[in-house]
């Protein structure tokens, strides 16, 4: 039962978020942008909700803006990775051999990387971009889907329905894409819905160290940025966004495990 | 035995080729070079001159051959270099190395005698009030961004409170200290680094630790190991958390190159001058050679990471020990 509510609540504030980042030039009461010298740094009130910044930007405007950012870099990060996992987990499976192993032992090394330093590495030296974030992001994450993708291959291509499709004359491109992807999305679709909430870290962790998203455009992230440099004057500036992070991490990461449940009964 | 480690160390070779050429790469196809700091930028000096400090490192040669000359220099830990002030990499790695090493064990220690209790505790207590509350800490574990529980605890245990100092990892008085006091000096700075590390892999192991448990507590032989007339707790330590812990091993080499990585936040955060920090700053300034040293360097302690882990899990499981590991 509490369960059931702990997973209700997620997806309520999953849809709420996104209602935020869809609709966020109505939600917001003020531009995100605008500099205001005579309200700077006051604390939570009813015409400034979360307070403002060391510029008297409203914080909760900046969140809701905010939300467009954390979200999009989530999902589309995902995106590319379960594409690129996708891709060599079923090549890996279905063909098995040299090839196999060649894209497994690349898998290791990947998972042997310090990840968090090659994305800082790499984003350094191109511009900071939010593309060039989510691509980091999904080049460096890959690697989960598709070894889950591969072992699920593995078992299905022996399986009857397979071998009458290659009777047919199904060409392996058609068995893959038609036959044993579909079948083996259940893991990945858990993975991804897990992987949100982690590139949704990962991109304010590199907002907050000054390498992500830059700004004036806001971000979950950086918001926090200027929250350091206030410590222990300006508590909303840390509260309310790392909050925020913390609640949509959590939503997704509570779903992700109600969908485990869900479409892998056996594990229980 | 020997001849176990033997082999798995001769497996590491590829991976570690397989990183360094990676991360060479992908830092030299990168737009901006390291020369841009001392001359584009710098109206003073010529087009020749920049010719001459692009010779003076390499950066005129084909890449590959650039790759080769950097390995085999690497072969006697010789990075070269910085670009920055001119101070040897390896030298420059060798004083930060230290306090991230001491940061991460300790975290990962902690993690072990903290996480694998829980873990085993609430697999013994399925749906226990503990497990329960347990599961809430996991979920939450995995779920805080950690500078943001950095900034937190900084803000209540560095300001509110003032217990614990909150940058660097010496007070300004350090040489006056005893030896005793030195350490708890350190200690004290640490702490707080410390936790934060260990925060969200301490929910990652007892999560592994409790699936894990529960899953061989269903097993025949610990049906066999209780019909035999063996009492719980020998059942339990003897059979059951051995057995449980050998996919925790795998876990836990996993999670270095994450803790690793870590110590780039807490170390900017915490302002403490070890591995991380440096490789940030590398970073910021483009300074090839300090970057790729500390790179590699990380490659390598999480490599050494997993060949502890890999004579870990031949030692808990002789299955492994005998065959090879194949």
């Amino acid at each position: 039962m509490l369960k059931n509510k702990m997973v209700f609540v997620s997806l309520v504030f999953i849809l709420a978020i996104l209602l935020f980042a869809v609709f966020a030039p109505f939600i917001a009461p003020y531009d995100p942008a605008r500099i205001d010298a005579d309200s700077v740094l006051t604390g939570p009130a009813p015409d400034h909700i979360f307070g403002t910044d060391t510029l008297g930007r409203d914080v909760f405007s900046r969140i809701v803006y905010g939300s467009r950012i954390s979200l999009s870099i989530g999902f589309i990060a995902v995106g590319i990775a379960v594409l690129i996992g996708m891709f060599f987990g079923s090549i890996a499976g279905y063909y098995g051999g040299r090839i196999d192993s060649a894209i497994m032992r690349f898998v290791d090394i990947m998972l042997c990387f310090p990840t968090f330093f090659l994305i800082l590495a790499v984003i350094a030296f191109l511009d900071p971009s939010i593309i060039t974030i989510m691509a980091v992001i999904g080049f460096t994450g890959w690697m989960g889907v598709a070894r889950l993708i591969r072992a699920e291959i593995l078992t299905l291509k022996e399986r009857d329905f397979v071998a009458v499709s290659k009777i047919m004359g199904a060409s392996d491109r058609w068995i893959i894409l038609r036959h044993l992807i579909p079948n083996a999305i259940g893991p990945v679709l858990v993975n991804a819905t897990l992987g949100v909430g982690g590139a949704i870290l990962v991109e304010s962790a590199l907002s907050f160290l000054g390498i992500g998203v830059q700004p004036p455009t806001p971000s979950w992230g950086n918001i926090l940025m200027d929250g350091k440099s206030t410590l222990g004057v300006a508590w909303w500036l840390t509260i309310f966004p790392g909050l925020f992070i913390l609640f949509t991490v959590l939503a997704y990461n509570i779903l992700g495990a109600a969908l485990r449940d869900i479409l892998e009964p056996r594990l229980n | 035995m020997l001849s176990y480690i033997f082999k798995r160390m001769i497996g590491l070779v590829p991976v570690f080729l397989g990183i360094t050429l990676i991360s060479f790469f992908v830092i030299h196809l990168a737009p901006g070079r390291p020369t841009d700091i001392q001359t584009s930028m710098n109206p003073k000096v010529s087009y020749e001159a920049r010719l001459r400090l692009e010779k003076l490192y390499g950066l005129d040669k084909p890449l590959h051959i650039q790759y080769f000359s950097w390995l085999r220099r690497f072969a006697v830990f010789d990075f070269g270099r910085s670009y920055v002030d001119d101070r040897k990499v390896s030298e420059k790695i060798a004083e930060r190395i230290p306090i991230t090493l001491l940061i991460n064990s300790v975290a990962f220690l902690l993690i072990l005698l903290i996480g694998i209790p829980i873990g085993v505790f609430s697999a013994l207590h399925r749906n226990s009030l503990f497990d329960k509350v347990a599961t809430i800490f996991v979920f939450i574990g995995f779920s805080t961004p950690e500078f943001w529980l950095a900034l937190l605890l900084m803000n209540l245990f560095g300001i509110t409170l003032n217990w614990l100092p909150v940058s660097g990892i010496k007070s300004l008085d350090f040489e006056y200290f005893s030896a005793m006091g030195k350490m708890m000096d350190v200690a004290r700075h640490i702490a707080l680094p410390v936790f934060i590390s260990a925060f969200a892999g301490l929910a990652g192991i007892s999560r592994y630790m409790r699936s894990a448990m529960i899953g061989v507590m269903h097993q025949d032989f610990i049906r066999t190991a209780r019909a035999k007339g063996l009492n719980g707790s020998e059942v339990i330590y003897k059979h059951a958390v051995k057995n449980a812990s050998l996919p925790i091993i795998t876990i836990l080499g996993l999670s270095i190159p994450g803790l690793i990585g870590g110590s780039v936040i807490i170390e900017s955060i915490f302002a403490i001058p070890g591995l991380g920090r440096l490789f940030y700053e590398s970073v910021m300034a483009r300074d090839y050679s300090t970057i790729m040293g500390v790179l590699s360097i990380g490659a390598m302690l999480t490599l050494l990471g997993n060949l502890m882990a890999d004579i870990a899990y031949s030692y808990a499981d002789p299955r492994i020990r005998m065959t090879g590991g194949e």
